[in-house]
């Protein structure tokens, strides 16, 4: 019954129909049509991370050399850039603080948006609509509003600079994201087996993690996978409560500790940006259908 | 420590007869809710509160402020910046937005064909989605790098320019630029959100139609792009709200240069308030972003129940 398990056939029951209508197709149309743009967009979005890539593995000198070197290859391809970031920078650090960040704040989320969802999904008290509703409207605000008052309570709670900053500061945006994704999928598991526990005299708290939360763990790995991407890509506010150096995360040190004056460390910058991007995706490799069923998920209801 | 206590309340009066206050569902849903509500009051509802009392005061970093009414409102009307910063948010916005929605729906059609190797044409193509947006816009700064960008290098090796173009540097160019790369990491999103939609329409609907004689347009102007709707809405409402309030493309990749022709007014917010300290002037800019994102909202939920009515779907 798990996400992944409803998408699958679902996939499959339209792969299958819709040769039904394709032999109408001949194959040069299919060329020109599907084949062409599909292979332009393919190439378009995934340049970037090629070029990214290339620079990060070149040496300082085939970099800004096209004549010489070829572009889209290193000649000599070196990970002294790599080497450079690992032990000549706070990378390591940031690197450290950006999961712990990530890692706290999903935590949080996760355990707050699940006895949310229950709430009004399952326990259904008097007003449970409006909180749903009010819960999706707090998705819509945007950080970029946000930021400023939160700066002014963050340095007045007398956590600004730190790493609770971030991990307190981050749940506004995935408590109501993963509250929202649990909440349909709390739907979609039956009611009658709730009803069965409570004739057999369980508590709300043993119905939730005797019986709910096992059968949900497709979607706690969607919330928490997507979540966990959310807050390591945040940029605003680790940029705005985090000054010194060994509390920042990897986009914000990145950007703002490899640019000096008008020195670009393009390679180092490319390393960085590239072992910062590893980690959110080796773990969407890993759980692709997943973060895809959360992230359509949560635009459908 | 809420739930330590919930534990213990709603262990112990079990044995207790009749309706309990514990049992009473408001009381248990309440106590549920407990955790998510104390954090959303304090850190989403009440900074929105305070943002905009912010707003009609004149603090400063490391200075309480003092209320000063409408001033910081008349400062910003009477700014040409501000003004230049929510025009060029609307360009932003609209052509971003309206590109995306095109190539997506585009990507989504193609995707949604028969392909052989589409579950990894699906994951790889959503990439750009999930890497950190500053990571990729730092990628995106040395593509459009003045002197060596790569672009730049391959147009004048075939002989379509003459000397470098200077992406960041131009004022047209600088906007298409940031533009370029917001629809670059947007139509993922769109695409496969869409696709998601795409796959629930019935192939039947599209055989009968082929049956009657429909062309591909035909098909997919009255049984996809109707069927499509109400995801359609919801889709862009996100894409345009993100769109709108983006921060991080631009303060990589421009910083609101060249001449401020890319200042968005979530980066001149920024600007103002924390490098330049006025957090009560910034504070106001980032107010005067909420009654555009409320009309994007409700021209959505609007334009939503309009299409349902007029699919004859109840309320």
């Amino acid at each position: 019954m798990g996400v992944v398990t409803n998408a699958v056939p679902r996939n499959t029951a339209t792969a299958d129909e819709s040769v039904g209508m394709s032999y109408l197709d001949r194959l040069p149309r299919r060329l020109v049509v599907v084949y062409l743009p599909l292979a332009v967009f393919t190439f378009v979005l995934l340049f970037p991370f090629y070029w990214m890539t290339i620079t990060a593995l070149k040496p300082n000198h085939e970099m800004t050399d096209f004549n010489n070197y070829s572009p889209f290859w290193p000649t000599s391809p070196t990970l002294e850039h790599i080497r450079y970031l690992l032990f000549e920078t706070s990378y390591p650090g940031w690197l450290w603080n950006t999961m712990l960040v990530a890692i706290g704040s999903t935590i949080l989320s996760l355990a707050a948006s699940v006895f949310a969802a229950y709430a009004i999904e399952r326990i259904r008290f008097s007003g449970s609509r409006y909180v749903g509703l009010s819960i999706f409207l707090a998705y819509l605000v945007p950080p970029s509003i946000l930021f400023i008052p939160l700066a002014v309570m963050t340095f007045k709670f007398g956590i600004y600079d730190s790493k609770l900053a971030l991990i307190f500061t981050y749940p506004t945006f995935l408590i109501p994201f993963c509250t929202w994704l649990l909440m349909g999928y709390f739907r979609s598991i039956p009611f009658e087996l709730e009803e069965c526990a409570l004739v057999d005299g369980a508590t709300r708290w043993q119905i939730l993690t005797r019986i709910l939360l096992p059968l949900s763990v497709p979607g706690l790995i969607s919330a928490g996978i997507f979540a966990f991407t959310l807050s390591w890509n945040e940029f605003i506010y680790a940029l705005t409560f985090i000054q010194s150096s060994e509390n920042k995360t990897v986009p914000v040190g990145v950007l703002t500790e490899l640019v000096r004056g008008d020195v670009y460390e393009w390679g180092a910058l490319m390393a960085g940006a590239l072992l910062g991007s590893l980690p959110v995706v080796l773990l969407y490799s890993f759980f692709v259908d997943y973060y895809v069923s959360s992230m359509t998920g949560a635009v459908k209801e | 420590m809420a739930q330590a206590a919930l534990q213990e309340n709603i262990a112990t009066p079990q044995a207790a007869q009749g309706p309990s206050l514990l049992q009473s569902r408001g009381m248990v849903g309440f106590l549920f809710m407990l955790p998510a509500l104390v954090f959303l009051l304090v850190f989403l509802t009440y900074p929105l509160g305070l943002g905009v009392w912010l707003g009609f005061t004149d603090t400063r970093i490391g200075r309480d402020g003092v209320w000063i009414g409408l001033e910081n409102y008349q400062l910003l009307w009477d700014d040409s910046l501000f003004w230049l910063s929510v025009f060029n948010t609307l360009l932003y916005t609209i052509a971003a937005s309206i590109l995306k929605f095109a190539l997506g729906l585009w990507l989504a059609l193609i995707l949604n064909e028969h392909l052989p190797f589409k579950a990894l044409f699906r994951a790889i193509l959503l990439l750009p989605w999930v890497v950190p947006t500053v990571l990729s816009a730092i990628a995106f700064w040395w593509i459009y790098d003045s002197q060596f960008s790569v672009i730049s290098w391959a147009l004048l090796r075939l002989g379509v320019i003459d000397t470098p173009i200077n992406f960041l540097g131009d004022v047209e160019n600088a906007r298409a630029s940031v533009i370029a790369a917001n629809v670059w990491r947007g139509i993922p999103f769109v695409a496969i959100t869409l696709l998601a939609g795409l796959q629930t329409i019935s192939p039947s609907l599209h055989e009968a139609a082929t049956l009657d004689g429909a062309t591909g347009w035909q098909r997919f102007r009255y049984i996809t792009l109707p069927m499509l709707s109400p995801l359609i809405a919801v889709v862009m409402t996100f894409s345009v709200l993100f769109t709108f309030t983006d921060f991080q493309l631009i303060y990589v990749l421009t910083r609101g240069g060249p001449l401020n022709a890319t200042h968005l007014m979530a980066t001149l917010s920024f600007q103002r308030a924390i490098p330049g300290g006025q957090l009560g002037e910034g504070a106001a800019i980032a107010v005067a972003m909420i009654p555009f994102l409320l009309a994007a909202i409700l021209f959505s939920y609007f334009g939503l129940q309009r299409r349902k009515w007029q699919q004859g779907g109840g309320d």
